[in-house]
C-alpha cells in the first residue's frame, strides 16, 4: 500500500516543478502549463487525503471542484493569451508592460 | 507511476521545444489519473482524463496552433546553453521551495495523524474493494450543494468571459 506520505512528496515535487516552470519560461502557454502542474499537485494531496473519509468525501469532491475550477481558469486565460497575441504579436510575459495602450 | 508523472513533468519543464512540452504534459496527467486511481479515488481519475486530457489540453492545443508561427520561431532563437543564467534564480526558487515542503511533510508524519488514525479505527476509509462514486453523487447533491452551484455559476461565467475575451476586435 502506499503510504500518505509518498503522495505528498510527489505531490510537493510537482508543484516545484510548477513553480520553476512559471518563474523561468518565456512564454505564456508554458507558464500556464506551470500553472496546471501546481494545480493538479493540489488535487493529488485532496485526493491522497480523501481516502480516509468515506462518509463525507469531502478531498473526493473538492479535487472534483478543483479541476472544474482549473478548466475555467485555462479558458479564460487562453483567450487572454489569445488577445494579448493580437495586440503585441508575441507572448513573452516579460515583453508585456502596460496593461492598454 | 509517480516516476512516470515526475519524470514526464521535468522533461515538459525542461524541453525548449513548446509542442514536446505540451504533449509530454499529456503523458504527465495520464499519470496523474493512474495516481488517483491508487489513491482510490476513481470518479476524479475519470475525470481527470474527461476534462484536463480532453478539454484543457486540446484548449491549450488550439491556442498554440492559433498565436501562429512566429510564436515558434521566437522559441527556437532563444536556445543557448543548457545551463540558462537566467534561470538560475528559478532553480534556486524552485528548490528551496521543494526543501521547505518536504522538509514539513517528513515533521509532518501524515501517516501517524490523530484524524487518519481515528478514521481508520472507525472504518472510514475507502477500501480498494467498495465504490465510491454513489456516495460521491448523493454528497454532491446534498452536503455540497451550495459549493456546486457556486462552481456552476462559475463555469457558466467563465465561459461567458472567455467568449468575450476572444471574440474580434472592433465592437467591444
Amino acid at each position: 500500500m502506499i503510504s500518505l506520505t509518498d503522495f505528498l512528496l510527489v505531490g510537493a515535487l510537482l508543484f516545484c516543478t510548477g513553480i520553476y516552470m512559471i518563474v523561468s519560461k518565456r512564454n505564456s502557454i508554458q507558464v500556464l502549463i506551470g500553472i496546471e502542474l501546481m494545480l493538479n499537485a493540489a488535487i493529488l494531496n485532496l485526493v491522497a487525503f480523501g481516502k480516509y473519509d468515506k462518509l463525507n468525501n469531502g478531498g473526493q469532491v473538492f479535487a472534483l471542484f478543483a479541476i472544474v475550477l482549473a478548466a475555467a481558469t485555462t479558458a479564460v486565460a487562453l483567450a487572454i493569451v489569445l488577445n494579448v497575441y493580437r495586440r503585441y504579436k508575441t507572448i513573452d510575459p516579460d515583453e508585456i508592460k502596460n496593461l492598454r495602450d | 507511476m509517480s516516476f512516470i508523472a515526475i519524470g514526464s513533468a521535468l522533461y515538459a519543464a525542461l524541453s525548449k521545444n513548446l509542442v514536446r512540452s505540451i504533449f509530454i504534459f499529456f503523458v504527465t496527467l495520464f499519470a496523474l489519473a493512474g495516481l488517483y486511481v491508487m489513491a482510490l479515488a476513481d470518479f476524479v481519475a475519470v475525470t481527470q482524463v474527461v476534462i484536463y486530457v480532453g478539454g484543457i489540453l486540446v484548449l491549450i492545443l488550439f491556442a498554440f496552433m492559433l498565436s501562429g508561427r512566429e510564436t515558434l520561431n521566437v522559441i527556437q532563437q532563444q536556445k543557448g546553453k543548457f545551463v540558462n543564467m537566467a534561470k538560475v534564480p528559478a532553480v534556486i526558487l524552485a528548490v528551496l521551495f521543494l526543501a521547505v515542503i518536504v522538509n514539513i511533510i517528513l515533521k509532518t508524519d501524515a501517516d501517524n495523524l490523530p484524524w487518519v488514525k481515528q478514521a481508520i479505527a472507525q472504518k472510514n476509509e475507502i477500501m480498494p474493494a467498495n465504490s465510491t462514486i454513489e456516495n460521491i453523487g448523493v454528497n454532491l447533491m446534498t452536503t455540497y450543494l451550495l459549493p456546486f452551484e457556486a462552481i456552476s455559476v462559475l463555469l457558466l461565467m467563465a465561459l461567458v468571459g472567455a467568449a468575450h475575451l476572444s471574440r474580434k476586435e472592433g465592437r467591444a
